[in-house]
């Protein structure tokens, strides 16, 4: 089968999540184009949307509809073409919202499995919870025809382990996506031992149709981007412990969080990262590697504690931050868990000040991480905040140096483990994936 | 003979800051004015320059398209909020697409010529961001021929008009010299703009100007020969100006040195229905600048400063050529070569132009005709220009559709 045939029927598992409902909306704004085909328009083609409740398939009825909506306005130009033989359709609104019903139609929405009966395509993105996994696809095995491929969005249990416990027989692969999927350009490909050629076939196909950027990793635990990410926030937890001393908690917890964002130009700080992924999703993938590798080491007494207590960051409905490491308000942080007293400690000005005045100045001439990002000069740009950096013998700057030389020492290991095939490949998750600018490993240590 | 039966003068311009992308203050999802609130910045900025506004008879309202972008017809009722003493006063509201604004210059004149009003407040008007740019380019089709060509032409339907032309003379003249020159274009309206305080790219700091105007054009999401950088802005603003003959300027309380003599205009029309007989020239253009010169009994070498609408940087250089200043073909090299800048042959656009200072549709034809006037009177702050005594006249080109409706007007110096 074609993949476009196979895009006549395709259900999506857990629809209404984070990475679901976008997979959901890449792979039916690729349906309705083909569909708009004049040799497909007498053609059914559906997308079958499956979550666990109503109230969460109607959210996702309305993500779906902004979303569409979104692209077909950034896609005018293509669309006129589409509908060029439409002679009703003259102007660029007239076009667009019927390109959002055109694709809204191809949608179904259910609770129950068993509406994937007819799909040749199923893309998996449910919780991050193994044993739930296996179960689901063991049921689809039963439901779906016998020449069903399944694409897993699991970022951490490896794919010959589901294959060989829901018995799919080289009919699975792993296709990562990151979060948001119709944002970023980044797909993790990790083929199970027994993976199909044709599934590799199609799952090459599709990235190029969805315009991703197709990374292999291979089967081991985490892949290459939890792999790096995990180890990466394992370290800056452990370095809380020698800092707090000196900063009590909250200050310990700002500290890390800002030498990886402003010293490190990241996106974020990394405190800011756990929270955003979900204090909960980073000890369950921990937890997932920890089984699957045996590495004791792939644990945070911090992070099971502050679990404990409730505090488990990740977003709300609506998309909003939910407090974590941090608290936030409007997306911003504003405030740190203090772990002693239970409570969020609300920083001000002078309280940042007094603690940026001891880690010392960034280098002269800082540009933050936004600014970088657009300019053409930014690799020119890294190479001398680094090398300044280098000469600064402040605090600040040597927890930096020491940070960046321990990120690409888990980089440079993933390669030596066999989990990516080489450095460019560490790289491209990082800067595809998780918007770094610059890879981990680098000349800048 | 004069052109004009009798003197009319040109005083007391305004213009609003133009609001869109790049102004630090624009925010797309934050609240923002409505076009009433322009309509009256801007008649209340040129009033409040003159003594006695009383003396005001008529009102002009030059807007394209405010049905659409904020569902709001009838415009001259804005007239009288402007200031109490134009309540019952006559206001007419004129469109011509993007020359909306040089049609109303054109109606106060034919006004104070008739002898019906001896002064007559202009205020051109647009809102334009109340749309995302893709719905905005519909609204903004109804320049061309709605039933004729849009379900052909493309979602950008202006930018692709000016993107073919570009095409045609990148075949004709050779694209890398008409591609540069472009650039140059580009670079001169941003360098200007930082000089105007109102100008929508007044905070512009991109130091790589011509670099940046160098992207290559990307046609899966935009037009096949143009970059946005070649394109006007999408923005929010109202310019406003005051028309008088010799006894309104007495009744204002202005003296005749604070005002710029109007010698002569030129409005052309072309026909909707008909394509551009020669992509690679602006033939409407063209003959409303000969008229004008004719009319005005001067020639290019007159000019001390030029206004053309530079839509997209390709209409700036080919209305360089229409207004008489480069030879067919040329106006590449004459702006390559630094000519139109603000210490060049003929300063062209000297507070950023179309690109520069923004494009609100409506507002721009009287936008225009404020700049010209500033220049000539000394009033242009940070934008002035050296008007030379024996060059002391001043020309705005403004132009609606693809080189459909053309108003040309000639100022002169105070005395």
């Amino acid at each position: 089968m074609t993949l476009n045939e196979r895009l006549q029927n395709v259900t999506v598992i857990g629809a209404a999540g984070k990475m679901g409902s976008g997979i959901a909306v890449l792979i039916a704004q690729e349906m309705a184009r083909i569909k708009l085909m004049p040799e497909n328009r007498d053609k059914v083609f559906r997308i079958n949307l499956v979550d666990i409740s109503e109230k969460a398939l109607d959210g996702l009825r309305s993500y779906l509809h902004t979303q569409i909506l979104k692209v077909a306005e950034k896609s005018a130009v293509m669309l006129r073409k589409i509908y060029e033989d439409r002679t009703d359709l003259i102007e660029n609104a007239d076009i667009i919202n019927t390109f959002v019903q055109d694709t809204l139609a191809l949608t179904n929405y259910s609770t129950e499995l068993s509406i994937a009966k007819n799909s040749h395509l199923v893309f998996e993105a449910i919780y991050e919870n193994e044993k739930l996994k296996i179960k689901i696809l063991k049921q689809l095995k039963r439901i779906c025809p016998a020449d069903t491929l399944f694409l897993t969005n699991t970022s951490s249990i490896p794919i010959s382990y589901l294959d060989e416990k829901a018995g799919l027989e080289g009919r699975i692969i792993g296709y990562h996506f990151y979060n948001p999927p119709v944002v970023q350009r980044l797909v993790e490909v990790i083929q199970a031992k027994d993976t199909t050629d044709e599934l590799k076939n199609i799952a090459q196909e599709l990235g190029r149709r969805l315009r991703k950027k197709l990374v292999p990793s291979n089967d081991i635990s985490g892949f290459i981007g939890n792999g790096h990410f995990m180890r990466d926030g394992l370290y800056a937890l452990s370095q809380l412990d020698s800092l707090k001393r000196q900063f009590r908690f909250p200050g310990a917890v700002y500290v890390m969080n800002r030498i990886s964002q402003d010293f490190l130009l990241r996106p974020m700080g990394i405190f800011q990262l756990i929270d955003y992924v979900g204090i909960n999703v980073f000890q369950c993938i921990l937890k997932v590697m920890r089984t699957h590798l045996g590495d004791t080491g792939l644990r945070s007494k911090l992070v099971d504690k502050l679990i404990k207590l409730g505090i488990q960051g990740g977003q709300y409905p609506d998309g909003s931050q939910r407090d974590g490491f941090l608290k936030y308000e409007k997306g911003k942080p504003v405030g740190i868990y203090d772990i002693r007293k239970k409570e969020y400690f609300i920083f001000d000005d002078k309280w940042t000040q007094k603690i940026d005045k001891k880690i010392g100045p960034l280098p002269d001439g800082f540009v933050p991480w936004k600014a970088l990002l657009r300019d053409p000069e930014n690799k020119k740009k890294l190479a001398i905040h680094f090398s300044k950096l280098k000469n600064m013998n402040t605090p600040g700057a040597e927890l930096a140096l020491k940070y960046l030389k321990k990120t690409k020492a888990i980089a440079e290991k993933l390669v030596k483990d066999g989990v990516a095939n080489s450095y460019d490949d560490v790289n491209a998750v990082l800067t595809n994936g998780f918007y770094w600018l610059y890879g981990p490993v680098n000349d800048y240590v | 003979m004069a052109f004009l039966r009798k003197k009319i003068y040109a005083l007391a311009g305004f213009n609003t800051i133009s609001l869109g992308t790049g102004r630090k203050e624009f925010h797309p999802k934050k609240p923002r004015p409505g076009i009433e609130h322009y309509i009256k910045e801007a008649g209340l900025g040129a009033i409040t320059q003159v003594k006695n506004p009383d003396a005001i008879d008529e009102g002009v309202i030059g807007n394209f398209i405010a049905e659409r972008f904020c569902k709001q017809g009838n415009l001259g009722g804005f007239f009288p909020m402007v200031h109490p003493t134009f309540q019952y006063k006559p206001c007419i509201r004129v469109e011509g697409a993007c020359d909306s604004g040089g049609l109303a210059l054109v109606t106060a004149v034919k006004t104070i010529l008739s002898d019906v009003a001896d002064v007559v407040l202009v205020i051109g008007v647009e809102v334009q961001n109340s749309v995302k740019a893709v719905y905005g380019a519909d609204y903004l089709a109804a320049a061309g021929w709605f039933s004729g060509e849009r379900k052909k032409g493309h979602a950008y339907f202006f930018p692709d008009q000016f993107s073919r032309r570009a095409g045609a003379c990148f075949k004709k003249f050779g694209k890398k010299k008409v591609r540069q020159g472009m650039a140059q274009w580009y670079v001169n309206a941003i360098e200007n703009a930082r000089k105007n305080p109102n100008a929508q790219e007044y905070h512009n700091r991109n130091p790589e100007l011509f670099a940046t105007a160098m992207t290559p054009p990307n046609p899966e999401v935009f037009c096949e020969h143009i970059n946005v950088f070649d394109c006007s802005k999408v923005s929010d603003g109202g310019s406003a100006i005051i028309f008088a003959s010799e006894n309104g300027l007495e009744k204002l309380g202005v003296e005749k040195k604070n005002a710029a003599e109007v010698i002569a205009f030129a409005q052309v029309q072309d026909n909707l229905t008909t394509p551009p007989p020669d992509m690679t020239k602006l033939s409407t253009c063209e003959v409303a600048a000969k008229k004008v010169y004719e009319r005005a009994g001067i020639k290019p070498n007159d000019l001390s400063v030029l206004e053309v609408h530079d839509c997209f940087t390709i209409a700036g250089l080919l209305a360089i050529e229409a207004a008489g200043f480069a030879d067919y073909g040329e106006g590449a090299d004459f702006v390559k070569d630094g000519k139109t800048k603000a210490d060049g042959v003929i300063p062209t656009n000297t507070t950023g132009g179309l690109i520069g200072y923004g494009h609100p549709t409506g507002a721009t034809g009287v936008r225009q005709a404020v700049d010209v006037v500033a220049q000539l009177s000394g009033k242009a702050g940070d934008c002035q220009v050296r008007i030379d005594s024996n060059r002391p006249f001043g020309m705005l080109s403004s132009m609606g559709g693809n080189d459909k409706t053309v108003v040309t007007m000639v100022f002169k110096k105070p005395d």
